[in-house]
């Protein structure tokens, strides 16, 4: 994606290029790297889980998605957890920066957390017979997590002053993220109540390939994480210099017409102009 | 501190009293829940005695959300905010007698759910000093957690749809710890009621905890 730098150069931008420099495009060196990366990563873990890995003892073929869904399922925390650090430093610091950042964690957050749910279900209903299970609370505290963030992405697209809503946003990431310890204990805390199976790679029950083509779909999924957050930032970045830009552009043509003393348009004098 | 929450809350009380909006709409829509669930479940006695908690506790969210935008709406109007603000009363203070206020209105809530329940759902209570303390504990819950997003969605233009997006997912877990620990109290589960109940108190405390330091940030501008 790119946009025109700035449309008219005959109007000064002060504001828009004292701050950082004006963004041309959502994508830099980093992201061109990720995502040629992230693009050798998915073929790499395609390759390793339907071709080089073997039919797992226990679950047959079915261990294949095991290698998408345990990343995202892990992975998923650390968009959310960037989004709290943002919202914090946004708190704390009133930092832009933060805020820009909590954002594109919440989205794509909110993503991965869609993902984990949909390939959890598909792996799910062939191997405990059912595509989702109520009393399985790790499943049903994803899903809230889901949700709390669906409910803060809606807040975010509310229109209104940047900066409250900033505030309202941390807020509420911030209410969201107590979840999330909650969800990481709820295994080991309603034990009889799960039909999770308890780290299966902390007890060395996975082995060679497997373990190869797990560690492959981490990378993979660790790589379009990044991409996409970088990408989503930089979107957001741009949009706030848009709006600067713009706000910019009005204020100086309030200030031609200010200088060529009669507001050709309407016909009057500066002063009644002045008060519209 | 508290003296100062303790006048707000009595504001809040007493505008509630006099405007009778909680007695003649929220009590009666509470009410109104339970007749459609009865409807819902085809007039099943059976099915209505075993789900009872939950349908209880889904009642008094609902209803309760009512009294949260209800406790909201009377300070957006007539710059009762600003007042508020002015008054010089530290933001804290307003957290807590806010809260205190919609806290109070849950328990008469929940007394006239309870009472509901018993008569037309066949219910019986077989541990009262459970049943008490959860009620208790998750409308504190409630409350805290309810006062928080209140004020934070009373000046969005889509506070009505907001709401309820935001905050029904945050009081999951006590709609889930509440139900569970009902279903030991009225005896229609086996399950450890007290270990529950836990969960509803650090619920409870996170959220008051984090609801009187959040409360200013979100009233400097809102």
């Amino acid at each position: 994606m790119t946009v025109p730098t700035n449309p008219s150069p005959d109007l000064a931008t002060p504001s828009a290029t004292a701050s950082a420099p004006l963004l041309t495009s959502t994508s830099s060196r980093l992201t061109q790297v990720l995502g040629i990366g992230w693009a050798i990563s998915v073929v790499l873990v395609v390759c390793a889980a339907f071709w080089w890995s073997e039919p797992d003892a226990t679950q047959g073929e079915l261990v294949r998605l095991f290698y998408l869904h345990v990343p995202l399922a892990i992975l998923e925390y650390v968009p959310f957890l960037l989004c709290g650090i943002g919202s914090v430093l946004f708190l704390w610091k009133r930092s832009e920066w933060g805020d820009l950042m909590a954002h594109a964690g919440a989205e794509v957050g909110v993503v991965m957390c869609a993902l984990t749910l949909v390939t959890g279900a598909v792996w799910g209903r062939p191997t405990w017979g059912t595509y989702w299970d109520w009393s399985d609370v790790r499943l049903v505290t994803t899903l809230i997590l889901c949700l709390l963030f669906v409910g803060y992405l809606a807040l975010r697209r509310v229109p209104g002053d940047p900066t409250t809503r900033a505030k309202q946003a941390a807020i509420v990431a911030l209410v969201a993220l107590i979840d999330i310890p909650l969800i990481n204990r709820s295994v080991e805390w309603w034990e009889n109540r799960t039909l999770h199976q308890k780290g299966t790679i902390a007890q060395g029950k996975i082995e060679d390939i497997n373990a190869f083509a797990t560690l492959l779909g981490f990378i993979m999924v660790g790589l379009g994480i990044a991409f996409l957050m970088t990408h989503r930032f930089r979107i957001a970045w741009l949009e706030r210099q848009v709006d600067r830009v713009g706000l910019d552009d009005a204020i100086a043509h309030r200030r031609a017409e200010a200088a060529t003393g009669v507001d050709a348009s309407v016909g009057r004098t500066p002063e009644e102009g002045g008060q519209q | 501190m508290l003296r100062d929450a303790w006048l707000i809350a009595a504001k809040d009380l007493r505008i509630e009293w006099r405007s009778r909006v909680a007695t003649n709409q929220v009590a009666p829509f509470a009410f109104l829940i339970l007749v459609l669930f009865a409807f819902a479940l085809d007039a099943n006695s059976a099915a209505l005695r075993e789900f009872t908690p939950g349908l209880f506790w889904v009642a008094v969210l609902f209803s309760g959300m009512l009294a949260i935008q209800r406790s909201f709406s009377i300070e957006s109007s007539d710059g009762v905010g600003d007042a508020l603000l002015l008054s010089g009363i530290e933001p804290a203070s307003m957290f807590l007698g806010k809260a205190l206020a919609i806290f109070l209105q849950l328990l008469a809530l929940e007394v006239i759910l309870a009472v509901a329940v018993l008569v037309l759902y066949d219910a019986g209570i077989e541990d009262g000093v459970l049943f008490a303390t959860t009620s208790l504990v998750a409308a504190a819950g409630v409350a805290a957690a309810g006062t928080l997003y209140g004020v934070l969605s009373v000046n969005l233009r889509v506070k009505e749809t907001i709401l309820p997006l935001l905050l029904l997912p945050v009081l999951a877990p006590v709609l889930i710890g509440a139900t569970r620990a009902f279903n030991d109290a009225l005896g229609t589960a086996a399950v450890d009621g007290w270990a529950w109940l836990g969960v509803l108190g650090l619920f409870a405390v996170i959220y008051i905890v984090f609801g009187s330091f959040a409360y200013g940030v979100l009233l400097e501008d809102s």
